[in-house]
């Protein structure tokens, strides 16, 4: 089977161009993981979205909110077991860390479901409805944890276990980044085990391509969605909770900042396309780290930057799926 | 006399703004092969459509093997054993030729005995077996659509235009194909613009006109009448012969 491999190759073609810019191998190898990092826990938050726009063409700009009650339910867990988490025993910092993650996106998750019920089924095929009642659902949401958590940002403090970094002679490499590099790489092996290897995933790709087709095969796509609706909503919610370690700050405006990321990464990638998204958030992630090295003052811009340069060689993002 | 397979009766379809069929009413009984012709525009592939729910009777009723399916959605309209081929021939293109026949076949893996009966008629299936579909070619997507269709048995099978754009032994195999099918175990329903394919095949014949049925009959006697033929069907018919 021939594969598109050009796209996969911008990635070790960014990090081998950013080498003799950089000059310090050093520096270089720590910009690389944290641009690897930051791309896998964009990739963790956009996954869903961009499924779920494939699955039912649903554009969905509230996907924020769940990044952000993720956030906030994670860091309430951890000042609720703060002593864990200060304490010198990775287990605890473990047992502290776990029940927050899974409290993130169980509510994330919950919070998705009912998203799709009462907001986004009522205007499925009308785009700019979506655009307006989800853009809706997220202010309104932003404003409800400014009256659950208050409107202070909450600082958040990393266990004691993923504080500092590892050090190879020169090179620093922050501990949470490469835990945050091996949980991105887990949800991306999941997923790409779900979607190419089960007959759910079958579905699912299906659907992405041609739902009323899949509909006339017998299945029903509305479910299918729900499913992964909720699934892309926990998913954002962990996101979200990793998020906030890695900025160690959560605000009620940590949805929309990090959407901007996501929106461009899932574009980049091609809408609907799980391997784009993942392509995309890498190359978003490094591009962001090596510029913000390089040039800081350009820094906000460069991913913008690096989505018209993409679109401008391929329209339809790295993959395009091949919609009806 | 028995009751027809599938019956529609003053079904009415809008699209948008648009009245696109008039109250079309005809049968088709079970264990034939019924040709809907009609000219281009005529409302042949929006019945198709209608009868799988795809787009909703506004009015009117449909019924399959006596049940009315006017209001039941396209799924649990598929599930009592309907199969639909498109225009569009709408196969999955980033999908594998054997993912898009492992989707089709509902209650499990496709049946090995039914696989080789499908390859003995499309054998370019068997040989880009994992070949993404959108590589294969026009003729060889619409065998994959219509294996698609009859990977599995089903009451009835909805056809739109199979052979456009095929090669006459293409076209020949699908004759084969279609014959030992309403022979064993299916009905079929198909939308034709090739006169010469219809004829061959079709046991009863439907022909539409401006949103209606405006001719129901057996095809031998159609094909019998040239100037009911060419009242229905106008010159471009002879395009196709």
């Amino acid at each position: 089977m021939k594969r598109d491999w050009l796209p996969l190759l911008l990635i070790p073609a960014l990090m081998i161009g950013a080498l003799p810019l950089i000059g310090s191998p050093a520096s270089w190898v720590t910009l690389t993981v944290a641009g690897l990092a930051m791309g896998l826990m964009i990739f963790i938050m956009a996954s869903g979205l961009t499924l779920t726009f494939g699955l039912m063409d649903v554009l969905n700009f509230g996907h924020g909110a769940f990044i952000a009650v993720g956030a906030f339910v994670a860091a309430s867990v951890m000042l609720a077991l703060a002593p864990w988490m200060t304490a010198d025993s990775i287990w605890l910092n473990l047992a502290a860390i776990g029940p927050a993650v899974l409290a993130a996106m169980v509510v994330s998750g919950v919070l998705g479901l009912g998203f799709e019920r009462i907001i986004v089924r009522p205007v499925y095929g009308q785009h700019l409805k979506q655009i307006l009642v989800t853009t809706g659902g997220l202010i309104v949401a932003e404003q409800l944890l400014k009256v659950i958590w208050g409107p202070d940002q909450i600082t958040l403090s990393r266990p004691t276990a993923l504080r500092g970094a590892f050090l190879f002679g020169d090179v620093a490499i922050e501990k949470y980044r490469v835990l945050a590099v091996v949980v991105g790489l887990v949800v991306f092996a999941a997923l790409a085990l779900t979607l190419n290897r089960t007959r759910l995933g079958l579905l699912i790709r299906a659907g992405v391509e041609n739902g009323e087709m899949v509909e006339a095969l017998g299945y029903r796509i509305r479910r299918l969605f729900v499913g992964v609706f909720v699934v892309g909503s926990a998913l954002a919610g962990l996101g979200g909770a990793m998020w906030g370690l890695y900025q160690e700050t959560v605000t009620a405006a940590i949805g929309a900042q990090v959407a901007v990321l996501v929106f461009i990464v899932i574009i980049i990638g091609g809408l609907g396309s799980v391997g784009g998204c993942f392509v995309g958030a890498l190359l978003v992630g490094l591009t962001a780290n090596y510029i913000g090295f390089l040039a800081p003052k350009v820094a906000l811009g460069s991913n913008i930057l690096l989505m018209a340069m993409v679109l401008l060689w391929r329209p339809q993002g790295l993959y395009p799926v091949a919609k009806r | 006399m028995a009751e027809p397979l599938l019956s529609l009766r003053g079904v009415q379809t809008n699209i948008g703004r648009y009245h696109i069929l008039h109250g079309v009413e005809f049968d088709v009984a079970e264990g034939g092969l019924t040709m809907l012709l009609g000219r281009n525009g005529a409302g042949k592939t929006t019945t198709l459509r209608t009868i799988m729910g795809m787009w909703r009777a506004a009015a009117g009723e449909i019924r399959f093997d006596g049940r009315d399916i006017t209001h039941l959605a396209t799924p649990d309209i598929a599930r009592l054993g309907i199969a639909y081929v498109p225009e569009s021939m709408a196969i999955f293109a980033d999908l594998t030729v054997q993912e898009n026949l492992v989707l089709a076949a509902r209650s499990g893996p496709p049946d090995q005995k039914r696989l080789d009966w499908i390859f003995a008629r499309f054998e370019a299936l068997k040989r880009f077996w994992t070949l993404p579909a959108g590589h294969l070619s026009g003729g060889q997507k619409q065998m994959l659509a219509v294996a698609r269709a009859i990977i599995e048995p089903r009451r009835l099978l909805l056809i739109d235009e199979p052979t456009k754009g095929l090669a006459p032994a293409i076209i020949a195999n699908m004759i084969d194909a279609f014959r030992e099918l309403k022979d064993g175990e299916s009905t079929l329903l198909v939308v034709e613009q090739n006169f010469a394919f219809a004829r061959q095949l079709g046991d009863t014949v439907a022909v539409m006109d401006d949103g209606r049925v405006a001719h129901q009959g057996s095809m031998a006697a159609f094909a019998a009448d040239s100037a009911l033929q060419q009242h229905l069907l106008g010159l471009g018919m002879d395009t196709h012969q």
